[in-house]
């Protein structure tokens, strides 16, 4: 694989995973509990379309076929997508949105530390702007984590249960492949294996905080960020978010 | 027991030096969210430097019905102003 052909798949793997999880999170807009998380939720998902707009801006320069952020977001099917399946899952209930925010975020927030020492600095850049972001969604995702887990007996029970759902497609998040030896080979961008050690110890600390038990099944779900297959779920999603750009080619506002 | 979480009363410091303001109130299950939902809700176009939350029962406040006793009496004391007193030409600028 050339360099910049791996360069842009990891670029998509980033973009998408934040602009999917940004759409999910969207998709809360006035439906959420309480005003208060009504709003935080629609700033979440606005914090991660515009870090989007950078790592699909940066994919399309990098393609160097003329495609935009926009294109890339909104003219491409299910199968040209790279983001991990956890991130294209059902928003469920609160709870199982805010588990899986926080489940995101605690992989994220690792990641974009590491990025802020790539030597693209292109990368650097972007992962240092997200940064602040971040740090603030896994803050606010953990201690809603806590409160949820170790809150009434209903709310114990929904956290339980959507850590359970969502836990098998933790893994996938630490999968490499060829993409990621080419950017380790290239000191962009990390193992994704060498994140686990800190990811499980931040885990750990704040679920075991929320009174909840970490699965210990090891099988894992994959093939989100290879495109190999996609859940049904994306499909569904696409179909939503990319409605008017289909129904009506070029529309701008 | 009430299973709404407590009201909250925001108060911003729009940057350093001033002193911080009343912007509104919000529910929290606690003083770290509500502080985060603060900043959620009214830091979004970068108003904010310091947010203080206080619980809204924690806060005495005057009765709407005392404020003749209260402030009427004020009224009729405008020497209270300093622009009451003439100031001699001599002193100039004070």
């Amino acid at each position: 694989m050339k360099d910049q052909q791996a360069l842009f798949q990891f670029l998509l793997r980033m973009g998408d995973n934040s602009l999917i999880l940004g759409h999910r999170v969207s998709e809360w807009c006035g439906l959420s509990p309480v005003l208060e998380e009504d709003i935080a939720l629609a700033n979440t998902a606005l914090d991660l379309i515009g870090q989007t707009q950078f790592w699909l801006g940066l994919a399309g320069e990098v393609e160097d076929k003329g495609r935009t952020a926009d294109d890339l977001a909104f003219l491409r099917d299910a199968w040209d997508f790279r983001n991990v399946l956890m991130v294209e899952l059902p928003n469920g209930d609160f709870g199982q949105t805010m588990m899986r925010q926080f489940l995101y975020d605690a992989w994220s927030s690792i990641m974009v530390g590491r990025l802020i020492k790539s030597s693209d600095k292109r990368i650097a850049d972007i992962a240092e702007k997200a940064s602040k972001e971040i740090a603030y969604h896994v803050e606010r995702s953990a201690d809603t984590v806590v409160g949820l887990g170790d809150g009434s007996e209903e709310s114990h029970a929904r956290m339980q249960a959507a850590l359970d759902y969502l836990w098998p497609y933790v893994g996938e998040m630490f999968d490499g492949d060829e993409v990621d030896a080419a950017m380790v080979a290239a000191g962009i961008a990390p193992d994704p294996a060498s994140l686990r050690e800190e990811y499980d110890a931040l885990v750990n600390k704040v679920l075991s905080e929320a009174t909840l038990k970490v699965p210990t099944d090891v099988f894992h779900h994959k093939g989100g960020r290879t495109g190999y297959m996609h859940t049904e779920h994306l499909g569904h999603l696409l179909t939503s978010m990319q409605w008017l750009q289909r129904a009506y080619p070029g529309a701008t506002w | 027991m009430s299973k709404e979480w407590p009201l909250w009363e925001v108060f911003i410091r729009g940057q350093h030096g001033l002193s911080h303001r009343h912007v509104g109130s919000l529910h929290a299950p606690d003083e770290e969210m509500a502080i985060k939902n603060a900043r959620d809700v009214y830091t979004r176009r970068n108003e904010g430097v310091s947010i203080w939350v206080v619980e809204a029962r924690h806060i005495a406040a005057s009765s709407p019905e005392e404020k003749g006793p209260l402030y009427e009496p004020s009224n009729s004391k405008v020497y209270r102003h300093p622009t009451f007193f003439d100031i001699p030409e001599d002193v100039g600028h004070m």
